[in-house]
C-alpha cells in the first residue's frame, strides 16, 4: 500500500525537522518576538479615535503570520544542506513527495505555533472580540496557512541552493502570498466585525480552492527540483 | 548483485561517463581510481539512482533499499543525538524495531560509539562523527556499499579502522564499490581495481595480489 | 542568424504598424464620449495588458512541456516569453497611471486590475531573477519551469480577484460575455491594435530567442576552446 507509507515517511521527516527546531528554538523565538513587537508598536503608533481596532487587527495578525511562516520556510531546506543530509533522503526508498510533505507539515505545525501566541495576544492587547467568531477565525487561518506555506516549502527547496537564498524566497513567493494572504485580511475583518457567516464562506470557498490546486502542484512540481 | 551497463551521461558539454559498463558480485570489492573530474562520483550517483543517465542502465539487486553510501559528509543531523539519527535513517529504511535494536547495537559497539548514543551529534569529535556517519549507512543492512571518497580528511588509524571494518563487512557478502584519487589507501582493500578518466575505464581487472605500491605505479602507467 | 533578422524584421514592422495605428486612433477614430482624449490609451494598454498574462501562459505551458521532455528550446522560449512579457507589464503599468492621472486625479491607485498586474509583473521579476541566479543550464531550466508552472497556474486566481474587488477600472468592455460593446471604427481600431501587440510579441520573442540561442553556442564554442 504506497499511501500509508508516503504519510508514514512524510511524518517521519516532520518530526525530525520538528525535533531539530525544537531543539535549537532559534526560530520561534524570533518569532514570538517579532509578534509581540508588531503588537506593541502598532498599539503606540496609531490614532484610537480615528483607526478602530478591529479594522487594524487583521493586517497586524497576517503580517506577523507572514513573518513566520516566511522564517521557517527559509530553515527547513537549510537543515539538509549542511552535512548534505539531502542526499541523504534522495537515496532512501522513499517517494520524493514524502519529503515535500513532510516538510509542509513541519512548516505548518511551526506556522500554526506562532499563530497559536498571535490571536491570544492580539485579543488581549487590542481588546479585540474573538471567541464568538473562533470556529470560522481557524477555519479561515488554516485554510489561508496551508496556501502560502505549500507555495513557500516547494519555493524553498529550489532557492536554499541558490546565492542569495534568504533574498530570493520572499520575493519569489510575494505574488503568490497576495491571493490568500489579501483574501484572508479582508474575510477576517469582516469576520471580526460581526459580519454574518455567509458573507465569508465566499472566501474560505475561494482558499480552499487555492490551497487544494497548489498542494497537488507541489507535490507533482517538487521532484523537479531535487532530481538531477 | 550490481551491474552497469552501456552508462553514458553528460552534463551539458562535459561527458562524465563515457560507456562504462561492469558487474559485482557478492562479496567483492571495486576500487575505481581516478583523477578529479575522471567521472567517479557521477558513476557512483548513477548507481545509486541519484542521477538517471542519458544512456544505458545500472541496476543494483534490491534497488535503493539494498544501498549504503559512506561519502566525506556525514548526513547526520548535528542537533540530534547518535542513537536519534539511527531511528531517522532506519525508519525511512522500513527497518522494523526488532531488527533495528539489534543491529544498532551490534554497530555502536564495533564503531566504539557505545558510551555516546546519546550524545547530540554537534558534540563528537570528527573522529566519532565519521564513525556515526558509518554506523547510518550500515543500519539498514545494505548489500551494497558505495563509498566516495570515504578517506578524505582520516588519520592513518582512522584509516585503518576504516579498512578494517569493510573487510569485515565484504567477509559477510556485502559488495562495495569505493571511489577515490588516493591509491594506496584504497587498494589493499580491493578485489577488483578500476583506472578512470575522462569518463572511460582505462582498466578493469581483478587485483590479483598486487599489492598498494604496484598498484599505484600500474596507475601512474596507465593515466599518465 | 536567419532567425535574428527575420525576428529583427518581425519588430521593425510591428513597430510601424503601431505608429500606424496610433495615427488612426488620434486622428480616424471619434474620441469618446465621456473620457476623452485620455481615452485613446486604451488602444495601447488593453492590448498590451492581454500579451502580458497570455505571455505567461505561454511561460507555464512551455515549462509544462519542458519538464516532460527537457527539449532546451522550450526553455529558451520560456524565456524570451516572460522576457517580453515583463516589458509588456511595464507598457501596462505606465500608460495606466497616464491615463489615471487626468480620469481619475491620482497617478497610482490601489485598484484590483492595475494591482494585480504589478503583481503580474512581480511574477515575471521573480522568473527572471530565479534564472540569474542558478549558473547550471540544467537546474536553471529545470527550476525556472517549476515557478513557470506556477505562474501560469496563478494567472486564473489573480484574474479571479479582479472580478470580486469593487474597483475603479473600467469593466471589460471588449472581451465580456456578449458582443462586444464598442462602435464599430473604435472596436476595428483596437483590433488592429491587437494584432499589431501580437506581431510585436512575436517579434521580440524571435529576436530574444536567436539571441539567447548564439549566446549559448557562442559559450561552448568557448568550453572547448579552452579546454
Amino acid at each position: 500500500m504506497r499511501s500509508p507509507k508516503l504519510l508514514r515517511h512524510a511524518w517521519t521527516v516532520a518530526s525530525k525537522d520538528l525535533l531539530v527546531e525544537f531543539r535549537s528554538r532559534t526560530a520561534i523565538l524570533s518569532a514570538a518576538v517579532f509578534v509581540v513587537l508588531v503588537l506593541v508598536v502598532f498599539n503606540f503608533g496609531r490614532d484610537p479615535t480615528a483607526v478602530s481596532n478591529v479594522d487594524l487587527a487583521p493586517s497586524i495578525l497576517w503580517v506577523t503570520f507572514t513573518f513566520a511562516a516566511i522564517l521557517a520556510m527559509n530553515r527547513a531546506f537549510q537543515l539538509e544542506l549542511e552535512n548534505q543530509a539531502l542526499d541523504g533522503l534522495l537515496l532512501a526508498p522513499i517517494e520524493r513527495s514524502s519529503i515535500y510533505l513532510g516538510k509542509l507539515i513541519a512548516n505548518l505545525v511551526f506556522v500554526t505555533g506562532v499563530e497559536l501566541i498571535g490571536v491570544p495576544l492580539l485579543a488581549l492587547f487590542f481588546n479585540v472580540r474573538v471567541l464568538p467568531y473562533l470556529g470560522p477565525l481557524l477555519a479561515l487561518i488554516a485554510l489561508a496557512t496551508i496556501g502560502f506555506v505549500a507555495v513557500g516549502t516547494l519555493f524553498s527547496a529550489m532557492t536554499t541552493r541558490t546565492r542569495f537564498a534568504e533574498l530570493l524566497l520572499p520575493v519569489l513567493l510575494l505574488p503568490f502570498m497576495i491571493p490568500p494572504l489579501s483574501w484572508a485580511v479582508l474575510a477576517t475583518g469582516r469576520l471580526l466585525a460581526g459580519r454574518p457567516l455567509s458573507e465569508i464562506v465566499g472566501w474560505l470557498n475561494m482558499l480552499a480552492v487555492y490551497d487544494i490546486v497548489f498542494v497537488t502542484l507541489a507535490v507533482f512540481l517538487f521532484p523537479a527540483t531535487v532530481n538531477e | 548483485m550490481l551491474l552497469a551497463e552501456g552508462l553514458r551521461h553528460s552534463f551539458g558539454a562535459v561527458r562524465a561517463l563515457d560507456d562504462v559498463s561492469f558487474g559485482l558480485q557478492r562479496g567483492r570489492t571495486l576500487a575505481v581510481f581516478g583523477p578529479n573530474g575522471a567521472g567517479k562520483t557521477t558513476l557512483l550517483k548513477v548507481l545509486a539512482g541519484l542521477i538517471l543517465p542519458q544512456r544505458g542502465r545500472a541496476q543494483v539487486d534490491g534497488g535503493r533499499r539494498a544501498i549504503g553510501w559512506i561519502g566525506h559528509q556525514a548526513q547526520l543531523y548535528a542537533q540530534l543525538t547518535v542513537l536519534e539519527n539511527l531511528r531517522f535513517w532506519s525508519s525511512l529504511y522500513d527497518v522494523p524495531d526488532n531488527e533495528f535494536l539489534p543491529r544498532k547495537d551490534d554497530l555502536l559497539q564495533r564503531l566504539g560509539l557505545r558510551d555516546h548514543e546519546h550524545r547530540r551529534v554537534s558534540e563528537l569529535s570528527r573522529g566519532l562523527v565519521q564513525r556515526a556517519a558509518i554506523a547510518r549507512a550500515l543500519i539498514h543492512d545494505p548489500r551494497v556499499l558505495l563509498l566516495d571518497e570515504p578517506f578524505t580528511g582520516l588519520d592513518r588509524m582512522a584509516a585503518e579502522e576504516l579498512r578494517e571494518l569493510l573487510s569485515e563487512e565484504a567477509a559477510e557478502g556485502r559488495a562495495a564499490v569505493l571511489v577515490t584519487h588516493n591509491v594506496e589507501e584504497g587498494a589493499e582493500l580491493a578485489t577488483h581495481i578500476a583506472f578512470m578518466r575522462a569518463g572511460r575505464f582505462a582498466h578493469f581487472a581483478p587485483r590479483a595480489g598486487r599489492g598498494p605500491q604496484q598498484v599505484s605505479e600500474d596507475y601512474r602507467d596507465a593515466i599518465a | 542568424m536567419r532567425m535574428l533578422q527575420v525576428g529583427r524584421w518581425l519588430t521593425a514592422i510591428g513597430l510601424v504598424l503601431l505608429a500606424g495605428v496610433y495615427v488612426r486612433a488620434l486622428s480616424y477614430t471619434p474620441v469618446e464620449q465621456t473620457q476623452g482624449l485620455a481615452q485613446k490609451i486604451f488602444y495601447l494598454h488593453v492590448p498590451a495588458a492581454i500579451w502580458a498574462e497570455t505571455a505567461m501562459i505561454l511561460v507555464g505551458l512551455a515549462s509544462v512541456f519542458y519538464l516532460f521532455t527537457k527539449d532546451p528550446r522550450l526553455d529558451r522560449f520560456a524565456a524570451a516569453s516572460a522576457e517580453v512579457g515583463t516589458i509588456f507589464c511595464v507598457i501596462v503599468l505606465t500608460t495606466g497611471p497616464i491615463w489615471g492621472k487626468p480620469i481619475w486625479g491620482t497617478w497610482w491607485t490601489w485598484d484590483a486590475r492595475l494591482t494585480f498586474t504589478l503583481f503580474l509583473f512581480l511574477l515575471y521579476v521573480g522568473y527572471l531573477l530565479l534564472r540569474g541566479a542558478v549558473p547550471d543550464p540544467a537546474m536553471r531550466a529545470r527550476y525556472a519551469a517549476v515557478l513557470g508552472i506556477c505562474g501560469m497556474c496563478e494567472v486564473p486566481f489573480i484574474h479571479l480577484s479582479v472580478y470580486m474587488f469593487p474597483t475603479l477600472h473600467p469593466m471589460p468592455i471588449v472581451l465580456q460575455p456578449g458582443r462586444p460593446k464598442l462602435p464599430g471604427s473604435m472596436l476595428t481600431t483596437w483590433l488592429l491594435s491587437l494584432g499589431v501587440f501580437t506581431l510585436l510579441y512575436v517579434g521580440f520573442v524571435v529576436q530574444r530567442y536567436a539571441l539567447s540561442y548564439l549566446r549559448e553556442q557562442l559559450e561552448a564554442a568557448g568550453e572547448v576552446g579552452h579546454a
